[in-house]
């Protein structure tokens, strides 16, 4: 592997640009980390926020996403595993089949924004939910359901064809096939994906801008049909909305923290489990 | 057996939502849209200005919005494709298994960041730094939001790629090294050329996301619909315009009518993207 000059300058230049990448990734970590951390606190997320969220903490907001993202789970994931297992054990090359994946394909590449106003029109008032946690997490589930549906059914695909074949040869039926000898064996891929999904809906502000989030509710939620506080959708109004702006840059870097925190806690939960997994199966 | 032919059912109605949502998704855009064609008429959507609240004359002309995304998306192709391309490549060819290993799930944490996180940092960190470096009036501009969407494309473009690039045949490889190539020589001239196809759909998909992005070019872009080309001035994008000003609208209005033919827009061409990117992988072997 002997290299002129010439091309060592080069792949010197490529390897420049790849590590410039990592860095300015790694900077914007250690930025929001570094400023955010001295605002955080137990009282920052078990507190109510105070003076329109001058002051104060966000607990709220953090009750908000999360009830937004308990009822994405409940919504796209037995539809999206269910839609998986149908690509994956049932459906024959035919043009329904073609069909159902140019759908998904399409639903995928929908911007986010496009998504809130479907659910304007559709959940908030065609279905008259107003702004609610209904209607914004049924959006979310719109909206995350091609990526569990992709990871999932790519999950099920990896189990070995011998499986089925031999609980098919002992008298199982497909169902019994696809309960006891596929879903288990595909059930860390299936998790892993679903927790990517769920990362992607905690951070999106699009579209629970237009059907969902409240500007300052400083209460906790009673119903499904409550308009809450989200945490990106704070995070928008302390940065671009609020008055005294610079006044309450550290609460903002803190509540971006909060978000960094949930999401990257969720994509390294996702990891993990993936990594935990490969090595118990190995096919 | 009739609890596997139900099961059998439950499965394929489940499938089916995919091309329900899709339908409902367009019915519903064009229904709240539609309104519009028939007064003030789709001529109205030409024209060169918006000002959707006016007290003299309203206008709904959603071209300056249209060039306000195309600079935005143009230059952030302009750095994401030589970076994501560069990237790629160095993942593919150039990096040791062990680093290789590190750089890939990094990239994927840029991913995962919350693109109003990035907006957030490009408001108060990105947005002085252009301010004080090019002497503006504010940071807020069309090269702002353009750098941060290519943190946002930058992990799509590469991933895709990369697989496009690691899906060339190894004999490829073998051939032209038999042949007397050099390594960089083999990467730009039989590799990168094999591959082409695979990263134009991966740079096609990064620029359906770049379009469609929100919340990022909403923080930093400023936000004023001009005309313009200047990659320097405040321009507002298709999607924050939406995101903007349809919390303010009175829901039936021309205003709110309008604002769901800019999503129709954004609908059309990001569909349009996908398609193509997809029949350029399909066509030549390259869907996994």
């Amino acid at each position: 592997m002997r290299r002129q000059r010439s091309e060592q300058i080069i792949y010197l230049l490529i390897r420049l640009v790849m590590y410039s990448i990592v860095l300015v990734i790694g900077y914007i970590l250690f930025d929001i980390i570094r400023n955010g951390l001295p605002a955080l606190s137990w009282e920052f997320v078990s507190e109510y926020p105070r003076k329109s969220g001058a002051e104060g903490g966000i607990l709220p907001a953090i009750v908000g996403t999360m009830s937004l993202l308990v009822g994405t789970i409940i919504v796209a994931l037995p539809l999206g595993i269910c839609s998986a297992i149908y690509l994956s054990e049932y459906a024959e090359q035919n043009r329904f089949t073609a069909m159902i994946r140019l759908a998904i394909i399409t639903l995928a590449g929908v911007p986010s924004i496009v998504y809130g106003l479907f659910g304007l029109g559709l959940f908030v008032l065609f279905l008259n939910f107003g702004t609610s946690i209904l209607a914004g997490s049924l959006t979310l589930a719109c909206m995350i359901l091609p990526t569990i549906i992709v990871s999932s059914e790519e999950a099920l695909r990896a189990v070995p064809r011998g499986y089925r074949d031999a609980s098919l040869a002992l008298g199982a039926t497909k169902w019994e096939t696809i309960r006891t000898n596929v879903l288990p064996y595909s059930l860390s891929g299936i998790i892993t994906g679903s927790i990517l999904g769920i990362g992607r809906a905690a951070g999106e502000t699009a579209p629970i801008l237009l059907t969902v989030a409240a500007f300052y509710l400083p209460r906790l939620p009673n119903s499904i049909f409550d308009q809450v506080m989200a945490l990106p959708y704070h995070l928008y109004i302390l940065a671009t909305q609020h008055p005294e702006a610079d006044k309450v840059l550290p609460l903002q870097y803190a509540t971006a923290l909060v978000l960094l925190l949930l999401v990257l806690g969720l994509s390294l939960g996702a990891i993990i489990i993936r990594i935990h997994f490969r090595k118990k199966y190995r096919w | 057996m009739w609890k596997d032919k139900a099961m059998r059912l439950l499965m394929l109605s489940a499938a089916s939502t995919s091309i329900f949502l899709v339908a409902l998704i367009f019915i519903f855009l064009v229904k709240e849209a539609a309104p519009f064609a028939l007064k003030p008429g789709l001529d109205a959507l030409f024209d060169r200005q918006w000002i959707p609240v006016s007290f003299v004359q309203e206008r709904y002309g959603i071209l300056p919005l249209v060039t306000g995304s195309a600079l935005v998306t143009g230059l952030s192709m302009l750095f994401t494709i030589p970076l994501s391309v560069l990237g790629a490549i160095y993942i593919a060819e150039i990096a040791s298994p062990v680093e290789r290993e590190i750089l890939k799930p990094f990239i994927e944490l840029l991913a995962s960041i919350p693109s109003v996180v990035l907006g957030f940092f490009g408001l108060v960190v990105l947005a002085p730094l252009i301010k004080s470096l090019f002497g503006l009036g504010t940071g807020l501009s069309a090269l702002t939001g353009a750098l941060l969407l290519t943190l946002m494309a930058i992990p799509t473009v590469i991933t895709l790629s990369e697989d496009a690039i690691m899906s060339v045949p190894r004999a490829y490889k073998d051939a032209s090294r038999a042949l007397g190539a050099s390594d960089l020589q083999t990467i730009f001239q039989v590799i990168i050329p094999a591959a082409l196809p695979g990263i134009i759909a991966a740079i096609m998909l990064g620029v359906g996301r770049v379009v469609g992005e929100t919340m990022a070019v909403l923080m930093v872009t400023g936000n004023s619909a001009l005309m313009t080309w200047s990659p320097l001035a405040p321009v507002r994008t298709m999607t924050a315009t939406i995101a903007a000003e349809m919390g303010e609208v009175s829901f039936g209005s021309l205003h709110y009518q309008a604002l769901f033919w800019i999503g129709l827009v954004l609908l059309a061409v990001t569909f349009l993207l996908n398609i193509i990117a997809q029949r350029v992988l399909v066509r030549y072997g390259m869907m996994k």
